[in-house]
């Protein structure tokens, strides 16, 4: 039962990085200035390497003879667990640094509080994806402040994607049953704390930053029970081509 | 006493005592650095040499960048996420070393969208399949290191600096892409043909990217001259061949150019002609990716606009609290 939770809790964490990267690395080539084409990759690489240790934190657990590749290329969406935030397309740069920034935010309190925890390959990883989320989360947070506190035109850009985005975040605080159980045993973070801490840490920095917080709406949740928008099938479909194409090869 | 047609921008002529104490420098292996007097023409051979550098840097990310989503398997998606890093960074060095002569780089990102600047023909070529991926590193950045290794020892010190620690990056670059190719050389049949057809793909636009044969290099002999160049353009190239058909057969592909054969003579390889009304062709903007490449580009670049201009309120703003503060 536990084992199963923990792979379960691992896929979670590895998925939601590996979409995470996947959307930033879109960026390659295309980004505002040559410096941000460096930094957005540089981000994409080091998220994609948390994928796959939390992806080889799964493989040791598990107790079938499955490879980080297979996890990564050969589960269709139903298997994946990330929340629906993390596969939206990439959108503009305003859209792109406002979800970083709500990531890079929840990643910096999650992983804080996995340092801790008493499963202690977890903690290991969680330390050392902490040092680069640190650096992430403080690079988002100024685009934050120098795209609001600018131009009328960047302002309004950062709004409509706050307004866009808002809603899918209330997804990453979500636990499922296992989650409850290794929160228990000291294994897993306490997702509730993780909420209210992020809460307070965005809001202000969102009011700060003069943007107008959504009131109600429509709210995403199902990435933990493999639910998800349309967007994810695609984005699959192009990560796992030639996996999918050319299988039982090696690459 | 005044030089022999070489003058400066305002076309004033330049002192013979100056050329001539700036060439001394040259033959004794001293550096230029950017506070040192030099010639105009100098100036502007090094900006066009080392922005088209710069410009072929940037435009590189494309073909690469095409394939990171679609990576086999995580290692390969980030290495190669890293490598295209690696590219755009050197694409930063050299538009700093460039920057050191006078020009800025908002100037030169101009020239390369409005068509003025030239950046290496090898981009404007597809990427098509995952093995193209392995062509490039082991291919292009195979003659790129051929190109780029006596740079190391260019006579402008910034230049020479920056080529150094891009070297290194260069040839890791290399070996990670033969290493791609050993892979599927190795592998299914279906992989074997990938290999086989990248190679065909890329092995004559490679050639190309040593630029035009010796007897058509408009822009060599002075260059020699000055020590940003160090060996012609069919030596280097032929260095190239040498060195890359035995690595070929090690993987047991087969090199699109039957009339390749050792020449024993010259203990190195005879090969067929390289079709240069393609390479004019590609270089005029008319090969299969030049139209693509530059849009993107450009796209980029308009759809940065309003994140730059964001910016350069938010220093201002900054800068105007600073003053009102103090």
């Amino acid at each position: 039962m536990e084992a199963e939770y923990l792979y379960h809790y691992f896929l979670r964490l590895a998925d939601t990085s590996l979409t995470m990267s996947q959307r930033l690395a879109e960026w390659c080539g295309h980004g505002p200035y040559l410096e941000e084409d460096v930094a957005l990759t540089n981000i994409s690489l080091d998220i994609m390497g948390h994928a796959n240790l939390f992806y080889q934190l799964a493989v040791e657990i598990s107790e079938t003879d499955v490879s980080v590749d297979d996890l990564a290329f050969l589960r269709d969406v139903d298997g994946f667990r990330n929340p629906l935030l993390t596969e939206l397309p990439r959108g503009d740069f305003a859209y792109t640094m406002v979800k970083q920034y709500f990531v890079d935010s929840y990643s910096l309190l999650l992983y804080r509080a996995l340092s801790e925890s008493c499963y202690q390959p977890l903690a290991d990883v969680a330390k050392k994806a902490l040092t680069e989320v640190q650096y992430h989360h403080e690079r988002s947070h100024e685009w934050l402040k120098r795209l609001c506190m600018s131009t009328e035109e960047a302002q309004q850009k950062m709004q409509k994607a706050l307004d866009e985005l808002w809603f899918y975040t209330s997804e990453l605080f979500e636990s499922d049953e296992g989650m409850i159980y290794l929160q228990k045993q000291g294994i897993a973070a306490d997702m509730e704390s993780i909420r209210e801490q992020w809460h307070s840490m965005v809001e202000s920095h969102l009011i700060q930053c003069q943007l107008i917080l959504p009131e109600s709406g429509w709210v995403a949740t199902g990435g933990l029970q493999g639910e998800h928008s349309e967007h994810l099938g695609y984005m699959l479909a192009e990560m796992q081509f030639l996996q999918r194409a050319y299988p039982g090869c090696d690459w | 006493m005044y030089s022999q047609g070489l003058t400066d921008a305002k076309g004033s002529e330049e002192p013979q005592e100056l050329l001539d104490a700036f060439q001394k420098k040259i033959d004794a292996e001293i550096k230029i650095e950017p506070r040192d007097w030099m010639p105009e023409a100098y100036r502007k051979t090094l900006i066009r040499q080392m922005s088209q550098h710069a410009h072929s840097e940037i435009v590189g990310q494309l073909p690469e960048g095409n394939w990171i989503t679609r990576a086999p398997t995580l290692k390969r998606k980030m290495i190669l996420l890293a490598k295209v890093q690696d590219e755009a960074g050197h694409g930063l060095y050299i538009y700093s070393a460039t920057e050191t002569l006078g020009v800025s780089r908002e100037q030169l990102t101009t020239e390369l969208l409005t068509g003025q600047a030239k950046y290496s023909s090898i981009f404007n070529y597809p990427t098509t399949s995952w093995a193209d991926i392995g062509a490039i590193g082991w291919l292009v950045d195979g003659a790129a290191i051929m190109n780029q290794v006596p740079l190391c020892r260019a006579s402008y010190g910034p230049y020479a600096r920056s080529m150094v620690r891009i070297c290194k990056e260069e040839s890791f670059h290399q070996r990670q892409g033969y290493e791609i190719m050993t892979v599927l050389a190795r592998g299914s049949e279906a992989q074997k043909i990938m290999a086989q057809k990248a190679l065909n793909r890329f092995w004559w636009p490679s050639l190309m990217m040593f630029g035009p044969s010796d007897k058509d290099s408009k822009h060599s002999e002075q260059s020699m001259k000055w020590k940003i160049k160090r060996f012609s353009n069919d030596d280097l190239r032929q260095k190239f061949i040498d060195a890359t058909v035995p690595q070929a057969e090690h993987l047991g592909l087969t090199i699109p150019d039957p009339e390749l054969k050792w020449n024993d003579d010259k203990q190195g390889y005879d090969h067929g002609e390289i079709n240069w009304d393609e390479f004019m062709n590609v270089i005029k903007g008319h090969g299969p990716c030049n139209h693509q490449r530059m849009q993107a580009r450009i796209k980029a670049h308009e759809e940065g606009a309003w994140v730059r201009d964001a910016v350069e309120v938010y220093q201002a703003n900054q800068q105007k609290i600073k003053e009102e503060a103090a």
